[in-house]
Protein backbone atom coordinates (compact mmCIF):
# COMPACT_ATOMS: atom_id res chain seq x y z
CA UNK A 1 0.00 0.00 0.00
CA UNK A 2 1.12 3.13 -0.96
CA UNK A 3 0.34 7.31 0.26
CA UNK A 4 0.78 10.32 -2.31
CA UNK A 5 0.25 13.02 -0.37
CA UNK A 6 0.57 15.81 -2.77
CA UNK A 7 -1.70 18.50 -1.20
CA UNK A 8 -4.07 18.89 2.07
CA UNK A 9 -7.14 18.60 0.27
CA UNK A 10 -5.81 15.44 -2.31
CA UNK A 11 -5.35 12.55 -0.47
CA UNK A 12 -4.68 9.21 -2.67
CA UNK A 13 -4.44 5.76 -1.43
CA UNK A 14 -3.92 2.83 -3.49
CA UNK A 15 -3.79 -1.07 -3.17
CA UNK A 16 -4.08 -4.39 -4.86
CA UNK A 17 -6.44 -7.25 -3.85
CA UNK A 18 -6.90 -10.52 -4.50
CA UNK A 19 -10.25 -12.31 -4.94
CA UNK A 20 -10.63 -15.28 -2.65
CA UNK A 21 -13.76 -16.26 -2.49
CA UNK A 22 -14.70 -19.54 -5.21
CA UNK A 23 -17.26 -17.51 -6.86
CA UNK A 24 -15.77 -14.42 -7.30
CA UNK A 25 -16.93 -11.34 -7.82
CA UNK A 26 -20.67 -12.10 -8.39
CA UNK A 27 -23.91 -9.71 -7.66
CA UNK A 28 -24.27 -10.18 -4.03
CA UNK A 29 -20.41 -9.76 -2.97
CA UNK A 30 -20.27 -6.73 -5.41
CA UNK A 31 -23.03 -5.39 -3.65
CA UNK A 32 -21.40 -5.74 -0.76
CA UNK A 33 -17.87 -3.78 -1.80
CA UNK A 34 -20.60 -1.18 -3.43
CA UNK A 35 -22.28 -0.23 -0.13
CA UNK A 36 -18.96 -0.29 1.74
CA UNK A 37 -17.71 2.07 -0.64
CA UNK A 38 -20.46 4.22 -0.55
CA UNK A 39 -20.11 4.71 3.54
CA UNK A 40 -17.18 6.96 2.14
CA UNK A 41 -16.40 10.69 0.47
CA UNK A 42 -13.58 9.93 -1.29
CA UNK A 43 -13.55 8.97 -5.24
CA UNK A 44 -12.99 4.83 -5.29
CA UNK A 45 -12.14 3.52 -8.58
CA UNK A 46 -11.40 -0.03 -8.94
CA UNK A 47 -9.44 -1.98 -12.12
CA UNK A 48 -8.46 -5.37 -13.21
CA UNK A 49 -6.43 -5.27 -16.45
CA UNK A 50 -8.86 -3.98 -19.02
CA UNK A 51 -11.02 -1.93 -17.44
CA UNK A 52 -11.30 1.08 -14.39
CA UNK A 53 -14.55 1.34 -13.20
CA UNK A 54 -16.49 3.19 -10.24
CA UNK A 55 -16.37 1.22 -7.54
CA UNK A 56 -19.44 2.91 -5.86
CA UNK A 57 -21.63 1.52 -9.66
CA UNK A 58 -23.15 -1.95 -9.28
CA UNK A 59 -23.51 -2.04 -12.87
CA UNK A 60 -20.05 -1.32 -13.74
CA UNK A 61 -18.52 -3.43 -10.55
CA UNK A 62 -20.38 -6.20 -12.17
CA UNK A 63 -18.41 -5.39 -15.34
CA UNK A 64 -15.23 -6.82 -14.19
CA UNK A 65 -16.23 -10.42 -14.17
CA UNK A 66 -13.56 -10.94 -11.44
CA UNK A 67 -13.26 -14.68 -10.67
CA UNK A 68 -11.80 -16.04 -7.77
CA UNK A 69 -7.48 -15.35 -7.62
CA UNK A 70 -8.57 -11.73 -9.59
CA UNK A 71 -6.46 -9.12 -9.05
CA UNK A 72 -7.57 -5.73 -8.47
CA UNK A 73 -6.47 -2.48 -7.62
CA UNK A 74 -8.30 -0.52 -5.77
CA UNK A 75 -7.73 3.49 -5.79
CA UNK A 76 -9.82 6.03 -3.67
CA UNK A 77 -9.02 9.89 -4.02
CA UNK A 78 -10.54 12.19 -1.07
CA UNK A 79 -10.13 13.44 2.50
CA UNK A 80 -11.10 9.38 3.71
CA UNK A 81 -9.15 7.19 1.27
CA UNK A 82 -7.23 5.85 3.89
CA UNK A 83 -10.21 4.52 6.01
CA UNK A 84 -11.89 3.07 2.64
CA UNK A 85 -9.05 1.43 1.25
CA UNK A 86 -8.25 -0.20 4.78
CA UNK A 87 -12.18 -1.35 4.66
CA UNK A 88 -12.37 -2.71 1.04
CA UNK A 89 -9.31 -4.66 1.20
CA UNK A 90 -10.40 -6.24 4.71
CA UNK A 91 -13.82 -7.44 3.19
CA UNK A 92 -12.10 -8.55 -0.32
CA UNK A 93 -9.12 -10.31 1.61
CA UNK A 94 -9.58 -11.14 5.32
CA UNK A 95 -13.72 -11.61 4.71
CA UNK A 96 -13.90 -12.49 1.56
CA UNK A 97 -17.59 -11.72 1.54
CA UNK A 98 -18.55 -13.97 4.32
CA UNK A 99 -17.96 -16.99 0.93
CA UNK A 100 -15.95 -20.24 0.98
CA UNK A 101 -12.85 -20.04 -0.41
CA UNK A 102 -11.27 -23.39 -2.82
CA UNK A 103 -9.21 -23.99 0.32
CA UNK A 104 -12.16 -24.22 3.04
CA UNK A 105 -13.66 -27.59 1.87
CA UNK A 106 -15.74 -28.13 5.53
CA UNK A 107 -17.64 -24.64 4.78
CA UNK A 108 -18.93 -25.52 1.14
CA UNK B 1 -18.81 -13.16 -24.44
CA UNK B 2 -21.46 -12.62 -27.03
CA UNK B 3 -25.45 -12.03 -26.21
CA UNK B 4 -26.02 -15.25 -29.23
CA UNK B 5 -23.90 -17.48 -26.82
CA UNK B 6 -26.12 -17.43 -23.53
CA UNK B 7 -29.64 -16.01 -25.11
CA UNK B 8 -32.10 -18.52 -26.13
CA UNK B 9 -34.12 -16.00 -28.74
CA UNK B 10 -36.59 -18.53 -29.00
CA UNK B 11 -38.05 -17.16 -25.23
CA UNK B 12 -37.62 -13.15 -25.75
CA UNK B 13 -40.77 -11.99 -24.41
CA UNK B 14 -41.20 -8.56 -26.44
CA UNK B 15 -44.33 -7.76 -23.81
CA UNK B 16 -44.82 -9.60 -20.55
CA UNK B 17 -48.65 -9.86 -19.02
CA UNK B 18 -47.54 -10.11 -15.69
CA UNK B 19 -47.49 -7.07 -13.95
CA UNK B 20 -45.29 -8.26 -10.70
CA UNK B 21 -42.10 -9.28 -10.04
CA UNK B 22 -42.87 -13.08 -9.28
CA UNK B 23 -45.34 -13.17 -12.52
CA UNK B 24 -42.53 -11.99 -14.76
CA UNK B 25 -40.47 -14.58 -13.13
CA UNK B 26 -42.49 -17.47 -14.29
CA UNK B 27 -42.95 -16.18 -17.81
CA UNK B 28 -39.46 -16.07 -18.33
CA UNK B 29 -38.49 -19.07 -16.49
CA UNK B 30 -41.42 -20.84 -18.41
CA UNK B 31 -40.51 -19.67 -21.91
CA UNK B 32 -37.01 -20.84 -21.64
CA UNK B 33 -38.55 -23.99 -20.60
CA UNK B 34 -40.85 -24.23 -23.17
CA UNK B 35 -38.02 -23.83 -25.62
CA UNK B 36 -36.42 -26.94 -24.07
CA UNK B 37 -33.80 -25.00 -22.46
CA UNK B 38 -34.25 -26.35 -18.92
CA UNK B 39 -33.49 -30.04 -19.78
CA UNK B 40 -35.99 -32.39 -17.44
CA UNK B 41 -35.64 -29.07 -14.92
CA UNK B 42 -38.72 -29.03 -12.74
CA UNK B 43 -40.42 -25.54 -14.29
CA UNK B 44 -42.26 -24.63 -10.92
CA UNK B 45 -38.88 -25.54 -8.97
CA UNK B 46 -36.47 -23.32 -10.98
CA UNK B 47 -39.03 -20.36 -10.81
CA UNK B 48 -39.12 -20.43 -7.15
CA UNK B 49 -35.18 -20.98 -7.02
CA UNK B 50 -35.23 -17.49 -8.71
CA UNK B 51 -37.97 -15.78 -6.12
CA UNK B 52 -36.21 -16.75 -3.65
CA UNK B 53 -32.55 -15.56 -4.40
CA UNK B 54 -34.86 -12.42 -5.87
CA UNK B 55 -36.22 -12.19 -1.90
CA UNK B 56 -32.54 -12.48 -0.39
CA UNK B 57 -31.56 -9.15 -2.43
CA UNK B 58 -33.21 -7.28 -5.03
CA UNK B 59 -31.40 -7.77 -8.85
CA UNK B 60 -33.12 -4.36 -9.95
CA UNK B 61 -29.95 -2.32 -10.46
CA UNK B 62 -31.90 0.76 -11.26
CA UNK B 63 -32.21 2.36 -14.77
CA UNK B 64 -35.18 -0.16 -15.20
CA UNK B 65 -33.16 -2.69 -15.69
CA UNK B 66 -33.37 -5.92 -13.73
CA UNK B 67 -31.36 -9.05 -13.32
CA UNK B 68 -32.96 -12.23 -12.01
CA UNK B 69 -30.83 -15.15 -11.72
CA UNK B 70 -29.88 -18.55 -9.74
CA UNK B 71 -27.50 -21.30 -10.29
CA UNK B 72 -29.67 -24.46 -11.02
CA UNK B 73 -28.30 -28.09 -11.83
CA UNK B 74 -31.03 -27.90 -14.79
CA UNK B 75 -28.53 -26.36 -16.84
CA UNK B 76 -25.20 -27.50 -17.85
CA UNK B 77 -24.35 -24.20 -19.24
CA UNK B 78 -25.48 -20.67 -18.87
CA UNK B 79 -28.84 -20.04 -20.57
CA UNK B 80 -30.59 -16.32 -20.41
CA UNK B 81 -33.77 -14.54 -22.04
CA UNK B 82 -35.10 -10.97 -21.92
CA UNK B 83 -38.83 -10.15 -21.24
CA UNK B 84 -40.09 -6.00 -21.29
CA UNK B 85 -42.81 -4.35 -19.71
CA UNK B 86 -44.12 -1.03 -20.90
CA UNK B 87 -46.10 -0.41 -18.02
CA UNK B 88 -43.11 -0.94 -15.40
CA UNK B 89 -42.62 -4.04 -12.87
CA UNK B 90 -41.66 -3.46 -9.49
CA UNK B 91 -38.67 -4.99 -8.44
CA UNK B 92 -37.68 -3.11 -5.34
CA UNK B 93 -34.77 -1.43 -7.80
CA UNK B 94 -32.26 -0.29 -5.79
CA UNK B 95 -33.34 3.51 -6.99
CA UNK B 96 -37.06 2.80 -6.84
CA UNK B 97 -37.71 3.09 -9.89
CA UNK B 98 -40.13 0.45 -11.82
CA UNK B 99 -38.36 -2.07 -14.10
CA UNK B 100 -39.23 -2.57 -17.84
CA UNK B 101 -36.43 -4.55 -19.28
CA UNK B 102 -36.31 -8.29 -17.34
CA UNK B 103 -32.96 -9.90 -18.27
CA UNK B 104 -33.24 -13.61 -16.47
CA UNK B 105 -30.04 -16.00 -15.87
CA UNK B 106 -30.05 -19.73 -15.52
CA UNK B 107 -26.13 -20.65 -14.48
CA UNK B 108 -24.91 -24.53 -13.77
CA UNK B 109 -23.83 -24.93 -9.96
CA UNK B 110 -20.68 -25.98 -11.23
CA UNK B 111 -18.98 -22.85 -13.14
CA UNK B 112 -18.97 -19.63 -11.10
CA UNK B 113 -16.63 -18.32 -14.03
CA UNK B 114 -19.25 -18.31 -16.73
CA UNK B 115 -22.20 -16.90 -15.02
CA UNK B 116 -19.38 -13.16 -14.07
CA UNK B 117 -18.49 -13.69 -17.91
CA UNK B 118 -22.00 -13.88 -18.55
CA UNK B 119 -23.10 -11.11 -16.12
CA UNK B 120 -20.01 -8.74 -17.56
CA UNK B 121 -21.44 -8.79 -21.05
CA UNK B 122 -24.98 -8.26 -20.05
CA UNK B 123 -23.78 -5.08 -17.72
CA UNK B 124 -21.24 -3.84 -20.90
CA UNK B 125 -24.54 -3.11 -22.79
CA UNK B 126 -26.88 -2.12 -20.27
CA UNK B 127 -24.38 0.32 -18.98
CA UNK B 128 -25.28 2.27 -22.68
CA UNK B 129 -28.39 4.39 -22.11
CA UNK B 130 -28.59 3.90 -25.87
CA UNK B 131 -28.63 -0.05 -25.44
CA UNK B 132 -31.19 0.09 -22.49
CA UNK B 133 -33.42 2.88 -24.69
CA UNK B 134 -33.30 0.90 -27.83
CA UNK B 135 -34.09 -2.62 -25.72
CA UNK B 136 -37.03 -0.63 -24.49
CA UNK B 137 -38.67 0.26 -27.73
CA UNK B 138 -38.28 -2.97 -29.59
CA UNK B 139 -42.15 -4.18 -29.68
CA UNK B 140 -41.14 -7.49 -31.26
CA UNK B 141 -39.08 -10.58 -30.54
CA UNK B 142 -37.28 -10.01 -33.76
CA UNK B 143 -36.80 -6.16 -32.83
CA UNK B 144 -34.90 -7.32 -29.72
CA UNK B 145 -33.18 -10.20 -31.33
CA UNK B 146 -31.75 -7.57 -34.29
CA UNK B 147 -30.95 -5.32 -31.59
CA UNK B 148 -28.62 -8.02 -29.82
CA UNK B 149 -26.89 -9.35 -32.47
CA UNK B 150 -25.86 -5.97 -33.52
CA UNK B 151 -24.43 -5.33 -30.07
CA UNK B 152 -22.79 -8.66 -30.78
CA UNK B 153 -21.21 -7.46 -34.26
CA UNK B 154 -19.74 -4.17 -32.32
CA UNK B 155 -17.57 -5.86 -29.35
CA UNK B 156 -14.28 -4.95 -29.90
Amino acid sequence: MQADEDTLEKVVFETEVEIKNADGLHMRPAMQFVDVANQFECDITVSNNENSVDGKSIMQMSMLAATCGTRLKIKAEGADAQQAIDALSELVEKKHFDEPTPGDPKKR
Amino acid sequence: MKFADFICFAALIPELKAKDRNGAIAELVSALYNAGRLGKGNCEEIIKAVVKRENEASTGMGKGVAVPHVKHKAVKDVIATIGQSSVGIDFSSLDKQPVYSVILIISPVDNPDKHLQVMESVFKHLQEEKFRKFLRQSKEAEEIEELLREADENLP
